[in-house]
């Protein structure tokens, strides 16, 4: 039998972190990601490995981009304002390709908004905070047995393509308890950073390969433009590295989505759902099925890059797609470009700091539905006129 | 010393940026003298900087070297140095670095005593930005956003670095390369955070300013308005003859100014470790 525990998001998302090899947690307190914190504060020196409280969490997040350059699997956690606070650095992980995880539990924003109440409103920060072009993975988890999973990935992520990986969770699934069949050593795959065959000579930014300092090899990092072997470049030759580092992801577009469906097979409503709003938007699917209407949902883990060749296939199949989210329309932008006009798209926002409920999402879902019926009948009237 | 610090030099990353007569370099010799005559293995060293002509420095630096973001260069040190106590890591930061966007970072390194070396270029000025008003710029000198003279009272380094708690705290002047080199010995072998203020020249911007335009006028700048060694062997200083206030009305003393052996933070945070996996298998 396996054994089960019933967890935190949070606590979840901390045991995740020890089971994918971390073994350096730097981070500042913040609602409602201190959990993960305070675990690790203890976890962490147990097993010989470095917890640290930092001054904020600009000094978090450039801690945990040297300790990986020290060799170590690095994380933090913070939620909106801290997560404000770590855009430089994010960009400077992202330029020096710098493999680290950063949770970000959302919460009502902006500013100090809601502390308490959570939100999906740090979606396209998460992708975009940092200033210019850039390459970050960016995941999400729906409950608690998937935060686990999704930190391993998060990690795996990370060292294998040599990336910051970013991992939106919110205040609801960080605090929520759920009995999950706790992974034994094994049932997931760890991956651990490709060493270079060999140290002399090693060029810290000509591929996936990762050598700490004092291993011997000496080279620069710098969050300057930079070559192959970390110097400065410019021009374009610094056009190159950017569109190498970007590409690295983008490229990797469909290897690096992961969607969970339900009842998408025969679907004419799609919803497309992420992070907590995929439960409701789950059992939305079947009060809009037991009222005659054949929803079903594509759940996204991952955000970015933007699974567009998932979307695009839901468009080909039905004529609406229902987009809930916890703010005012910011992923939907993303699925509307997927779409590409194939089939209608519908935004459900919800910024009261409450949970979409599955009602909510259903009567949105048939009034779009009805609004079609009306346009169609309009359109083919029209038609009538001209002909 | 000889030529022998050239080893440590990328040859291929010179000429450096710096303006004919900046005190950078003088500075770099005396760090490379230092660690030659330390006898350091060049693997094991890092040098972390944050952003600004100081900032520049590891570049031409053959050690493991990151140049990090402006004011953050202790933080990634403080991440570097406790995933790999093995390393030997010296941080290289301006005085804006340091102490305006950096200055959360300083303080709390002092008081944390990670063993990390800090020196901090101080040139009294925003070089790499072009002139503006620094924290540490005198009051009443001019820069370029403080055209007609800065009201704003300078932060002292070394008062802050004592008051905030670091273990080892110095302070010399470019123009004094042999005390520096042998300071800098000093406080890189301290174990525990060591501070050096290190007073430079910036005949560029904080020199055309302020009427010593002229690099030699800017040394003798230096010289003029710093005062005698003072050289505190005795732990912490009575206020009523603290060399930094005695100093503080019209020259800025030089010396070392608290040298105290203390567990620096590697070791407190080894021992909590040796008795959480000690708890954990007593548990089991
Ligand atoms: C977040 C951020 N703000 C501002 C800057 C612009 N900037 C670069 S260096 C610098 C100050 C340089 O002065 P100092 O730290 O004293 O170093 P110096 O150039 O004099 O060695 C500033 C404001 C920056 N790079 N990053
Ligand atoms: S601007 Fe000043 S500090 Fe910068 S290189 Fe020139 S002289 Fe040196």
């Amino acid at each position: 039998m396996k054994s089960q525990r019933l967890v935190q998001g949070n606590e979840a998302c901390a045991h995740a972190a020890m089971y994918a090899g971390c073994n350096f947690y730097a981070g500042y307190p913040i609602t409602p990601s201190s959990e993960v914190m305070e675990i690790l504060s203890y976890e962490l020196p147990a097993r010989g490995r470095v917890f640290i409280q930092m001054e904020d969490e600009i000094a978090s997040i450039s801690a945990i981009i040297g300790a990986a350059w020290g060799g170590a699997k690095t994380l933090t956690a913070t939620s909106g304002p801290g997560f404000s606070l770590m855009q430089e650095g994010i960009g400077y992980a992202a330029i020096t390709e710098t493999p680290c995880v950063i949770v970000n539990c959302q919460r009502w924003g902006p500013s100090t908004g809601q502390p308490t109440k959570g939100a999906q409103g740090d979606v396209m920060q998460a992708i975009w905070g940092t200033h210019g072009d850039h390459p970050v993975i960016v995941l999400t988890a729906s409950n608690v047995r998937d935060t686990f999973e999704m930190t391993v990935r998060a990690f795996n992520l990370a060292e294998k393509h040599r990336v910051p990986v970013i991992l939106l969770i919110d205040e609801v699934v960080a605090h929520m308890r759920e009995n999950i069949d706790w992974p034994e050593p094994g049932d997931l795959e760890v991956i651990e950073r490709a060493r270079p065959a060999e140290a002399k000579g090693f060029r810290p930014f000509a591929g996936d390969a990762f050598l700490p300092f004092g291993a011997g090899a000496r080279f620069h990092v710098t969050g300057l433009a930079h070559g192959p072997e970390g110097f400065a470049v410019s021009d374009e030759a610094a056009a190159k590295e950017l569109r190498r580092m970007v590409g690295k992801i983008m490229d990797r577009k469909v290897e690096l989505a992961m969607a969970d469906r339900y009842l998408l097979e025969d679907a004419e409503v799609g919803i497309v759902a992420y992070g907590i709003t995929a439960r409701p938007a789950q059992a939305a699917v079947d009060l809009l099925r037991a009222e005659g209407v054949r929803a079903g949902l594509l759940n996204l883990k991952t955000l970015w890059p933007f699974p567009d060749h998932l979307v695009a296939e839901v468009s080909e199949r039905v004529g609406l797609i229902v987009s809930p989210e916890l703010n005012m329309g910011q992923l939907v932008r993303e699925i509307e470009r997927a779409a590409a006009g194939r089939c209608a798209v519908r935004a459900v926002g919800r910024v009261d700091g409450h949970l979409l409920t599955p009602a909510q999402i259903a009567t949105e879902a048939m009034d779009a539905l009805r609004a079609g019926a009306d346009r169609g009948m309009a359109e083919r009237s029209a038609e009538g006129v001209r002909a | 010393m000889s030529e022998g610090y050239r080893k440590f030099l990328r040859m291929k990353q010179l000429p450096h940026v710096w303006c004919p007569g900046c005190g950078n370099g003088m500075i770099v010799k005396a760090l490379l003298e230092a660690v030659g005559e330390l006898g350091l293995e060049q693997d094991k060293v890092v040098v972390v900087s944050g952003i600004g002509c100081s900032g520049r420095t590891p570049f031409v630096l053959d050690f493991n070297t990151m140049h990090t973001t402006h004011g953050r260069a202790l933080a990634f040190a403080t991440g570097i140095k406790l995933a790999n106590p093995e390393l030997k890591v010296i941080v290289i930061m301006g005085d804006g670095d340091a102490s305006a966007i950096g200055g959360n970072h300083f303080i709390h390194s002092c008081r944390r005593n990670l063993d990390l070396t800090a020196l901090i270029f101080n040139n009294g000025i925003y070089g790499l930005t072009g002139g503006q008003l620094a924290p540490t710029t005198p009051t009443g000198k001019r820069s370029t956003t403080t055209p007609t003279g800065s009201i704003d009272a300078p932060f002292d380094l070394v008062r802050l670095a004592l008051g905030a708690g670091a273990g080892f705290v110095a302070r010399t002047t470019s123009f004094d390369h042999k005390v520096m080199a042998s300071l800098m010995k000093r406080a890189i072998s301290y174990r525990g955070f060591a501070v050096m203020d290190i007073l430079t020249s910036c005949p560029t911007y904080f020199g055309r300013m302020n009427e010593v335009a002229e690099p030699y006028d800017m040394v003798h700048y230096l010289r003029d308005t710093t005062s005698a060694m003072h050289d505190c062997t005795c732990g912490e200083t009575d206020e009523a003859e603290d060399p930094v206030v005695a100093g503080a009305a019209a020259l800025m003393s030089t010396g070392v100014f608290r040298d105290e052996a203390r567990e620096d933070y590697g070791t407190l945070y080894g021992r909590k470790v040796a008795a959480a996996v000690e708890r954990q298998r007593s548990a089991t």
